[in-house]
């Protein structure tokens, strides 16, 4: 299992964001972005998990499991600065929608919405419409959302803004857990993650104005 | 081998600085040649008779039939250019299909008005719900459509590669616009209108009308290249203003 | 792709959700429509099929640009955007939610309003038959510009600007087909039919531009 990518380059609107970032995770690895706002820490992601179109470059999926054909995005959970979640449906609703439409990806299962949600620290809050939540704990219900279905790649953009120090550790357990089951992280972050041995690369931000075109 | 090499040529003539380069050199004698191709097909136009039933309002049709056939054929190039935008990915087809969008507007607009200039004196009234007025008026509004996603956009890529989305689809829905206006005025318009093609087309307009054809054809593409030109120019000078914005605030 | 379909619906019918509204707008469009033209009842009756298909058109417009921009709001667009069900399929469903907490409201409605502009059985029949068959064709056709505006914070009205031109051929056969059925020269079958293979054609058509232009306008 193996995540690579290749002399990545990105644009936003005019601006070039950056250039020539490659990089390779195998099972069990972790790979923290760091820098300033603005430095295109979500920009990479974004490239990673297939919703950003890189200027060059290219992102690859490696798995003796799946066929070498599909999107790397198949294999990723993204958490973006949203939480992917409906303020009318409560929490239940939101999850169990999430596990049915992502489905398990070959080679693990997800925990059902009530383990998921024990996981996180809030199971007994799951019949509540998700928009009664506070901020740190709809975060929580966002994170849940990672463990309903099983995707080996996990890509985070700050997933620890918004919430307290207990929450934190919960957190950081989670993601330790899935390193340990053979999963890969890559996270923005702007406080440290508490991972041992995870890479980290810096962002620089603004790599240029892609004039060249013109 | 001679393939490839057509290729090459090709995306040389892609690449926006050649692009500006050639432009450089050819616009002065487009614009030249359109020049004396309208003296002389204006001057074939009002030196034609006048049409034993029309009168001097023929001469109108020297100019709404050019524009109407333009109106037309600016959209089948922002298509082509969408497809180069969506497929290719190519800067400069975002730029053609950016460029034409307005000129596409004017000449449509100057089809219907001079359309309707026509047809105060030949139907009495200054519009009739006609199908082809219709279907032209459809294209108006789709061309005004346009231009306004392209100017509620900020980043150019974006709205460039939507608007390329928007153009195949409307293009693809022409067809059936046309088609069902015409349905739906024969349904509810039988034939009282004097239709303007009544009188089958007499060689002495058809000169002049085949002149005007080029000289508007030359004239679109000659707006249209310039039009290109600016605004290869304008993202240039937009790429170095946030370039200087980018550099200070280091 | 169940699921998915019961959570737009499970949406369009809580709090928020448009549908009520786009069926009060529609009866409040066709309400004014008499003040406009005056209370007489046979010319009410004469132009009541075409009053009630604008009505619904422009009502079916309405709530078009929430289509995809509540998702992108919350983020979820990101997510539905990475799967590997195919993104024309993911569209379509979204399409056939939107068109059953939306459209399907209005063609309930439609016989009510029908009363209102003192129309015969056979004209309510008949423009309910044309609505249940077209207005899926409004939604497909306005997923393309739902999804071209899905960026804009304010493109509600940009939206309509850029569906109606498209919608045209649906108005034209829906109220053909809908006259037709009262008038007796004009055979109701052939307009009818355009308009079924219309809105098919637009099924096809209206998810494939929504997903290339969703895909194209993700940042």
């Amino acid at each position: 299992m193996r995540l690579e990518a290749e002399n990545l380059s990105a644009r936003r609107g005019e601006d070039l964001i950056f250039r020539n970032v490659s990089f390779v995770l195998q099972a069990g690895e972790s790979l923290v972005l760091t820098g300033r706002n603005g430095s295109g820490k979500s920009t990479l992601l974004r490239v990673v998990a297939g919703l950003l179109r890189p200027e060059v470059g290219r992102v690859r999926w490696h798995s003796d499991t799946s066929d070498s054909g599909m999107r790397p995005s198949e294999a990723c959970h993204y958490l973006g600065h949203r939480n992917a979640m409906k303020a009318e449906l409560t929490v239940s609703e939101n999850l169990s929608f999430w596990k049915t439409f992502l489905g398990d990806f070959h080679g693990g299962h997800g925990l059902t919405v009530g383990e998921a949600a024990e996981a996180v620290g809030l199971g007994d809050i799951t019949h509540l419409p998700f928009g009664y939540l506070s901020a740190g704990q709809q975060r929580r219900m966002a994170f849940a959302k990672l463990l309903v279905a099983y995707r080996p790649v996990w890509i985070l953009d700050e997933p620890t803004a918004a919430l307290d120090v207990n929450a934190e550790s919960v957190f950081t357990s989670l993601i330790k857990q899935h390193l340990t089951g053979g999963g890969i992280l890559l996270a923005a972050t702007h406080q440290p993650l508490g991972l041992e041995n995870a890479k980290e690369l810096r962002m620089q931000g603004f790599a240029g104005v892609a004039e060249e075109v013109w | 081998m001679t393939e490839s090499l057509a290729i090459t040529k090709f995306s040389d003539l892609a690449n926006p600085t050649r692009f500006l380069a050639l432009a450089a050199r050819l616009l002065p004698w487009m614009a030249g040649a359109t020049a004396v191709l309208f003296a002389l097909g204006l001057y074939l136009s009002f030196a034609s008779e006048g049409d034993y039933q029309q009168g001097m309002t023929v001469r109108i049709m020297y100019v709404h039939v050019p524009a109407a056939w333009l109106s037309m054929m600016c959209y089948t190039v922002m298509a082509v250019s969408a497809v180069g935008t969506l497929v290719w990915r190519h800067p400069l087809a975002d730029v053609s299909h950016k460029a034409a969008a307005p000129l596409g507007a004017a000449f449509t607009l100057i089809a219907l008005a001079t359309g309707s200039l026509w047809g105060k004196p030949m139907w009495g009234t200054w519009w009739v719900w006609d199908a082809r007025l219709t279907s032209v008026f459809v294209l108006f509004l789709m061309y005004l459509g346009l231009i306004a996603l392209n100017r509620a956009m900020e980043d150019p890529g974006k709205a460039a590669r939507v608007s390329a989305v928007l153009i195949l689809v409307g293009f693809v829905n022409i067809p059936i616009i046309k088609f069902s206006v015409e349905w739906w005025n024969t349904l509810h318009q039988p034939a009282s209108v004097i239709r303007m093609d009544g009188p089958t087309i007499d060689k002495e307009f058809l000169w002049p009308l085949l002149v005007m054809a080029v000289a508007f054809t030359l004239l679109f593409f000659t707006l249209h290249a310039a039009a290109m030109r600016n605004e290869i120019l304008r993202r240039r000078v937009s790429a170095q203003r946030r370039m200087a914005a980018r550099l200070a605030g280091r | 792709m169940t699921a998915l379909l019961l959570r737009d619906l499970k949406l369009s019918v809580r709090a928020g959700g448009g549908a009520l509204i786009g069926v009060l707008f529609f009866m409040t469009v066709v309400a004014v429509i008499p003040f406009g033209v005056g209370p007489d009842l046979n010319l009410l009756a004469r132009i009541g099929p075409a009053i009630v298909w604008i009505g619904a058109l422009l009502s079916a417009l309405l709530g078009l640009d929430r289509m995809f921009q509540t998702d992108r709001e919350d983020g979820s667009l990101d997510l539905l955007l990475m799967q590997e069900h195919p993104l024309v399929l993911t569209v379509l469903v979204k399409c056939l939610a939107h068109w059953l907490g939306n459209g399907l409201p209005l063609v309930i409605a439609s016989p009510l309003l029908g009363l209102f502009m003192n129309m015969s059985e056979v004209a309510i029949g008949a423009t309910m038959l044309t609505l249940l068959v077209g207005t899926p064709a409004l939604t497909f056709i306005g997923a393309v510009g739902a999804a071209v505006a899905v960026t804009l914070p304010r493109g509600g009205l940009l939206v309509s600007i850029l569906v109606l031109p498209l919608a045209i051929p649906v108005l034209i056969f829906g109220v053909s087909a809908a006259y037709a059925a009262v008038e007796d020269p004009a055979p109701f079958m052939p307009p009818f039919l355009i308009l079924v293979a219309i809105t098919m054609f637009f099924a096809v058509l209206g998810p494939l531009g929504a997903a290339l232009a969703l895909r194209t306008a993700s940042d």
